[in-house]
């Protein structure tokens, strides 16, 4: 019996990390129609900044949280504004095919800068210690990363929702012309959007690396297949979608790896052919087609 | 004229090839047959790609499945390099028909997404699987057989031998691929790819088409990662993955991916580049990736295409 809740701590806590990344990635596939494959990459370059931030400039753990994700902002805006904006009118084949080569790229110049291998990962101050759930220990800091993975999906639904940029985004979410002809500037909105998805993501990479113990450059490749089984299941465009995605996800890897540990990866990929037979378009689809 | 130009370049292409044969050094030769291979590869790919306009990140599954055919059918079954070969092929296509089941309920966004995952699926079992696949070290010392052939053996084991193997498959692979191209199955294709709306509305079962364009391409794939297994004599998880599944998109694109001799031409500059940028640096996908990026921004219509249209130009 506390095994089992363990469990459950264990696949809800690692869900949050696949909905931060799947959070940035169905937003901004919700407003500029556009998947990017190399939302993966953001979530590691904002584990590796961070920690560069960490062993070079020896600041404190948070403050490497706020400026490793800021730094991939940097990379993010880049991206928008010199790339992506040239494939927007293109066919659809291209604009996959500009965010896959960011992936190759990326990959490549973490490995040049930081190295192929894994480098250890610090403690968090404040955070370090454990507390005793039914009858074990669980890392405090994991605690934290349950909390807060709902707090940001509360803050994106009130922000969507509730706010007159929340209004904007989703007036040209559902119709680009019309926003543009009452005076939206679509363009600067869009490279908001992706640099706000790029920050979910890097966010997450960075919250990460006290939890996952060592980086290395795989793991943003591990983790965006996560996020499309995600958004695969929950629907590509909805963040409620995402987010009950991603806690599934995150508890059914858990279970898997506990009690079925020699078919454990296929699990995740048996769910998404289900999902796939019985509703094609997600459970939350956002998308009409 | 324009009719026989085709033919006259495949023929003086083929007297080339085999001319390549008998007077390379190894190196050439080992150059050469990478070629090939990776046509193979490419102009498989290219007709989901070019033609039914699907893009999938998920074909190197079926090259790495290609070349585990092989591996598994030499240590356990036979030597016999035909029948491994069959087997390659064979298992790529029985996988890719089961990915392909699910993939083609989707186009476009979500078709990239889940070849991708399921490609991804693959790599990670052949990398787990360490009693059948050996892990992350791959299957290695795997030996040419002689190809027997009831009265009378060939023997394959030196790469000059090997070279005409390698040339006869590649020289099937783009007569089968033309004639696919040129048959009603290949139209429908094309059609697909132009408006599959009206393709369905003409009768035609666009999913099952979809699906047997996935098959077929996949087979190529299979036989291309068998191939290449019996060239470098081993196999590893990494075939698999999806950095791999990107070579045949790059090497079409760079040759352009309408056309038909595109992805030919495509690998001999993908395998030229690769060889003279290894020279100097070991971060040889970062160059890929800017290629990639340069391609797209600006020269989309591939080396083969831009060529095509200069000539018309000038033939007008």
């Amino acid at each position: 019996m506390e095994s089992l809740v363990h469990v459950c701590l264990a696949g809800i806590s690692a869900g949050m990390f696949i909905w931060l990344v799947a959070s940035g990635l169905t937003l901004i596939f919700g407003v500029l129609r556009v998947l990017n494959f190399a939302h993966g990459s953001f979530y590691m370059l904002g584990a590796y900044l961070c920690y560069t931030c960490l062993r070079f400039l020896g600041v404190n753990f948070w403050l490497g949280v706020i400026l490793g994700p800021l730094a991939v902002c940097l990379v993010g805006f880049l991206v928008e504004r010199y790339l992506l904006r040239q494939v927007y009118e293109l066919e659809l084949p291209y604009q996959l095919l500009l965010t896959f080569a960011l992936v190759l790229i990326f990959d490549e110049l973490v490995k040049m800068i930081w190295g192929a291998g894994s480098i250890g990962s610090p403690t968090v101050p404040g955070l370090s210690g454990s507390v005793e759930i039914a009858g074990r220990n669980f890392p405090t800091y994991n605690l934290f990363i349950m909390g807060f993975g709902p707090l940001v999906a509360l803050a994106l639904w009130a922000i969507l929702e509730k706010s007159w940029w929340g209004r904007i985004i989703r007036a040209s979410a559902s119709d680009r012309e019309m926003a543009a002809a009452i005076g939206v500037r679509v363009p600067s909105m869009y490279t908001a959007v992706f640099v706000f998805g790029a920050w979910l993501s890097a966010l997450g990479g960075a919250l990460a690396v006290p939890y996952v113990g060592l980086l290395t450059t795989g793991m943003g490749e591990a983790i965006i297949i996560n996020a499309f089984v995600v958004v695969v299941i929950g629907g590509l465009g909805s963040l409620k979608g995402a987010f009950l995605g991603a806690l599934f996800i995150g508890l059914l890897n858990s279970f898997g790896t506990r009690f079925l540990p020699s078919v454990d990866m296929f699990l995740t990929f048996i769910l998404m052919g289900a999902v796939l037979l019985w509703r094609p378009q997600g459970f939350f689809s956002g998308v009409d087609r | 004229m324009n009719r026989y130009r085709s033919y006259i370049i495949a023929a003086v292409a083929l007297l080339i090839l085999i001319g390549v044969g008998y007077f390379s050094s190894r190196f050439v030769l080992y150059l050469a047959m990478r070629v090939m291979i990776l046509a193979i590869f490419a102009l498989g790919y290219n007709i989901l790609f070019g033609r039914t306009g699907l893009l999938s990140f998920g074909h190197a599954a079926f090259f790495a499945t290609g070349g585990y055919g092989v591996a598994l059918c030499s240590l356990h079954l036979s030597q016999h390099p035909l029948l491994g070969i069959l087997v390659g092929i064979i298992a790529a296509a029985i996988l890719a028909l089961i990915i392909g089941f699910f993939c083609v309920r989707h186009t476009e966004i979500y078709f990239a997404m889940l070849t991708l995952a399921f490609g991804m699926m693959v790599f990670s079992l052949m990398w787990n699987l360490r009693d059948v696949t050996g892990g992350d070290d791959g299957l290695s010392g795997i030996m040419r057989g002689s190809i027997s052939l009831g009265l009378f053996k060939i023997s394959i084991m030196k790469d000059s031998q090997f070279y005409y193997l390698v040339l006869f498959f590649f020289s099937l692979s783009v007569v089968l691929i033309r004639q696919i191209y040129r048959s009603p199955f290949g139209l429908v294709l094309a059609g697909i790819r132009e408006n599959h709306v009206r393709t369905e509305f003409a009768g035609l079962g666009v999913k099952r088409y979809r699906l047997a364009a996935f098959v077929v391409s996949g087979a190529f794939a299979g036989l291309a990662g068998a191939l290449s297994l019996l060239l470098e004599s081993n196999v590893t998880p990494f075939a698999a993955h999806w950095s791999h599944s990107a070579h045949p998109v790059l090497v079409s694109l760079m040759g352009g991916m309408q056309t038909f001799s595109g992805p030919i031409v495509g690998s001999i500059i993908f395998v030229a580049l690769r060889e003279i940028i290894e020279r100097f640096t070991y971060n040889w996908m970062l160059w890929f990736g800017l290629i990639l990026l340069a391609i797209i921004l600006g020269f989309r219509g591939g080396i083969v295409g831009s060529a095509e249209q200069f000539l018309q130009r000038f033939e007008k």
